[in-house]
């Protein structure tokens, strides 16, 4: 950094050169969470939040899961605890619990002790452990050049975990069908055909975000047979197992037909939705290799990922999850807290339909009951998006996408309104 | 045939290692003087008292939900911490140009922040400037920084083998010959492994050349409170700087001054030239925590912001702070008396003039060899041993074994 000033000078904390920062540029906000911080700087008696993901009861509020409540006292009052590092690859009890959770208890590949895990920071943390491990050994060494297909539309930060992992080549593949609101299979079916041998496929395991629209299952069978004839890498991302349906098996189907049909594979599982625990960051990386040698040496390299970004990781809610998931009373009442979930999401799908077709809203509404999870893809085009968020005050994401937990008995006939206002008055 | 066939098993963790083969150890009198974590003088983990009590208060706060924290953390826990660094007087916090981010543990510190320096330091992405880290230093920071990109990581001087000291001509050597803006991992205090910091004399002339020399001032502080007893004195290194004008990164770690090592609780602290530099490196850190962790666990955040943020909690905490850093001045003592009285042979007063959780006895490989193998007392290759493994309990015993070690084995 070269200093303008000339002859002898005293540098104080006053007079020093320019900063060494003065070139790093504003980042943009994250989207999503600018509008959170939108909404929450509106005054209007009746604006919604239809943007980011996270749970909300019919009162419009956060909702601790009764049985998160119930595990947290008992384990601040269990005193054999303590604050010991926990090893590299996380809480023993949570990772075999959350890999069974996905593959199922009578998965044949766990018994064959070729399933493992990685506990991590969330969805986001176990995506980012799969994708560095995956730059550094899969396809060859520090392959940077693999392809990583995500689908179009995908989460928004899906693209960046794999770019910042060192992947050099992060592209689309086909999804959503935008004229006919479903899912664009020929296309997606096209891009699995043509792309380069070993590219790797970021699959959404169910409740698809931001669309909410799933394969069938004899469509994901389709695409499983031409994963493997292909030779491509599944990574799945699993961030509402339970959520999207009420079951949790059901739920599972596409990673356990996957795994059935031979596939090695990695599950990065998020328990923030499922388990409301959102903050303190509670995923799990399962990977199905072929066999145990073959993971053993996966998971120790695994570990020297972790090592440098983490070290180790968080205890609290890891803690909650495997104590939940490990005891059968609790595992029922968590069930039972998930099912209240998803049906409260469910019942404002099919009311938010019914005031739409009654308000006679123009166009067909069918999807919103027929997408599946926290999101719909309304189909409302950035123009009808602007109009709700600045004349009606609803907050949603400019793709359209509104998070269904934001819908409450109380807002749904504003919300309705407000929709048919917009779609007959914005084109 | 697996996709993974051809990867290669990764050797494990040396200190990770150390304690998996002491665990497996029957022999009664085993010592585990590996890794770094207090135990109390039953050689048991420590919860703090602070903790414990601030956690029931959290599990019957219903105000408390588990919604996301912010990208860069829970605000009250980053002030707070970035405070404890700096200073309740601090003028770089009135002059609005200290930020926080929330991380993992020190790991996520230094890692978050050399991720921001290989995009942003010294022109755009550029993996090519120097890192320097101390010989020896903390096993696991050379890989922090070639993780995020660097490809250049050097050793500076810093302890001196044959004086068992710091070498501080060596290392103000290599702060002269190092090229301009490479960046310089600094222990803030008790140094790991070694336990020897610079007098604060000798923190002067380091600052004067780095500053001449446009070098970038990246503090490691696991220690703060812990190594004295004292956060003020621990801290002086990181608020010299500060005064002296420096733009600074440091990485705390709340694992050890908080006991709360596995709810992962660290503070990347940011010292910027002025507020409006600070907000834009703020913007690109959430870049890059976003892609990492999303946004950081709440827990111990929330455990340790309530501590700092309350007088009593506070009070409470300082107190712990300083039963720990007194086991470690006392087992200090004692070891180096009985080692002196058994007439072994050598000097020791290195065990006292070194600060913190860790002595670099001055085993050499042979000697350690034989500590662990023969007399099932188990340290670092290195020859470092972790204080707190020390209790009044086996305190004759490690006495008794470095003293047949050292005549026995050369």
């Amino acid at each position: 950094m070269s200093n303008k000033l000339t002859g002898p000078v005293r540098i104080t904390a006053t007079t020093q050169a320019m900063s060494v920062f003065c070139e790093v540029p504003q980042a943009a906000p994250v989207a999503v969470f600018k509008l959170s911080q939108d909404f929450n700087n509106d005054q209007f008696p009746n604006k919604v939040n239809l943007g980011v993901g996270a749970y909300r009861t019919d009162e419009g509020k956060p909702w601790v899961l009764p049985v998160v409540k119930k595990v947290e006292k008992i384990i601040v009052h269990d005193d054999r605890l303590n604050h010991e590092y926990l090893p590299i690859l996380g809480l023993p009890e949570f990772r075999s619990s959350a890999s069974k959770i996905a593959l199922g208890d009578d998965s044949s590949a766990i018994q064959e002790n070729r399933v493992g895990a990685v506990q991590c920071l969330g969805g986001t943390g176990a995506l980012k452990m799969g994708a560095e491990f995956l730059r550094r050994f899969y396809n060859g060494n520090n392959n940077t050049k693999t392809p990583v297909y995500v689908s179009a539309p995908t989460w928004e930060n899906h693209n960046a975990v794999f770019a910042n992992a060192g992947f050099e080549d992060v592209r689309p593949y086909k999804y959503w069908d935008a004229e006919n609101r479903g899912l664009d299979l020929a296309g997606f079916l096209g891009d699995l055909e043509t792309c380069p041998e070993h590219s790797i496929f970021v699959l959404h395991a169910c409740a698809h975000n931001p669309t909410g629209t799933d394969p069938t299952h004899e469509q994901w069978k389709m695409i499983a047979e031409i994963m493997m004839r292909r030779k491509l890498f599944v990574f799945f991302d699993s961030a509402y197992q339970g959520f999207a349906s009420g079951s949790l098996d059901k739920d599972a189907w596409a990673i356990r037909y996957f795994v059935s049909m031979g596939f090695e594979m990695f599950c990065a599982q998020s328990f923030s939705k499922n388990f409301g625990l959102y903050n303190e960051r509670v995923g799990n990386l399962t990977i199905v290799a072929r066999n145990a040698d073959n993971l053993k040496r996966v998971l120790s390299q695994m570990e020297k990922i972790v090592r440098t970004t983490w070290s180790n990781p968080p205890s609290q809610g890891a803690r909650i999850v495997a104590i939940t998931l490990n005891t059968p009373e609790l595992f029922a009442e968590w069930k039972d807290n998930v099912k209240t979930m998803a049906d409260r999401v469910l019942l404002m799908r099919a009311q938010l339909k019914a005031k739409l077709q009654a308000l006679g809203t123009p166009g067909t509404w069918d999807h919103i009951t027929e997408q599946i999870g926290m999101f719909s893809f309304t189909g409302l085009n950035p123009k009808q998006v602007e109009y709700m968020v600045k004349e009606k005050h609803i907050y949603l994401m400019a793709s359209g996408r509104i998070n269904m937990c934001g819908v409450t008995t109380r807002n749904i006939n504003y919300i309705a309104e407000s929709i048919h206002e917009t779609v007959t008055r914005v084109q | 045939m697996s996709i993974f066939s051809e990867v290669p098993a990764a050797p494990p963790v040396a200190v990770f290692k150390l304690s998996a083969d002491f665990r497996e150890d029957d022999h009664p009198q085993k010592v585990n003087l590996g890794v770094g974590a207090y135990r109390t003088d039953d050689c048991l983990p420590w919860v703090l008292p602070v903790v414990k009590k601030v956690e029931r208060l959290i599990v019957e706060d219903d105000s408390l939900n588990h919604e996301y924290l912010p990208i860069l953390g829970l605000p009250e826990f980053r002030s707070a911490s970035s405070k404890v660094a700096l200073g309740d007087d601090s003028a770089a916090i009135k002059e609005n140009r200290v930020g926080g981010v929330q991380a993992l543990g020190g790991t996520g510190a230094l890692r978050i922040g050399a991720e921001f320096l290989r995009r942003w330091y010294n022109g755009v992405n550029n993996t090519a400037t120097p890192v320097y880290v101390s010989a020896p230093t903390w096993e696991n920071h050379n890989s922090v920084f070639a993780d995020a990109g660097f490809k250049d990581i050097r050793p500076y001087h810093y302890w001196d083998a044959a004086n068992r000291g710091l070498d501080l001509a060596g290392l103000l050597d290599d702060l002269e010959k190092a090229p301009e803006h490479s960046i310089f991992v600094l222990h803030a205090c008790a140094h790991n492994p070694t336990g020897t910091d610079p007098t604060q004399e000798e923190w002067k002339k380091i600052a004067e050349i780095m500053k001449r020399r446009n070098l970038f001032v990246f503090f490691d502080s696991a220690y703060q409170g812990f190594a004295s007893g004292s956060l003020d004195k621990d801290a002086w290194a990181i608020r010299y700087f500060v005064s002296q004008g420096f733009e600074l990164f440091v990485a705390q770690s709340f694992s050890k001054n908080f006991g709360l090592y596995n709810e992962r609780v660290g503070n990347l602290t940011v010292v910027a030239q002025d507020s409006d530099n600070l907000t834009r490196i703020l913007s690109q850190m959430e870049k890059i925590v976003r892609t990492t962790w999303s946004n950081p666990p709440s827990q111990g955040a929330r455990i340790v912001s309530k501590t700092l943020n309350c007088p009593e909690l506070f009070a409470e905490w300082k107190g712990n702070v300083k039963t720990m850093a007194d086991r470690v001045l006392l087992m200090r003592d004692q070891l180096k008396s009985k080692l002196q009285a058994l007439g072994t042979p050598g000097t020791w007063d290195h065990i006292t003039q070194q600060i913190g959780m860790f002595s670099f006895t001055g085993l050499n490989p042979k000697q350690v060899e034989y500590m662990i193998k023969e007399k099932h007392v188990y340290l670092m290759a290195s020859g470092r041993i972790n204080m707190c493994g020390l209790t009044s309990k086996n305190i004759d015993y490690v006495a008794q074994s470095i003293h047949e070690t050292v005549t026995k084995v050369q």
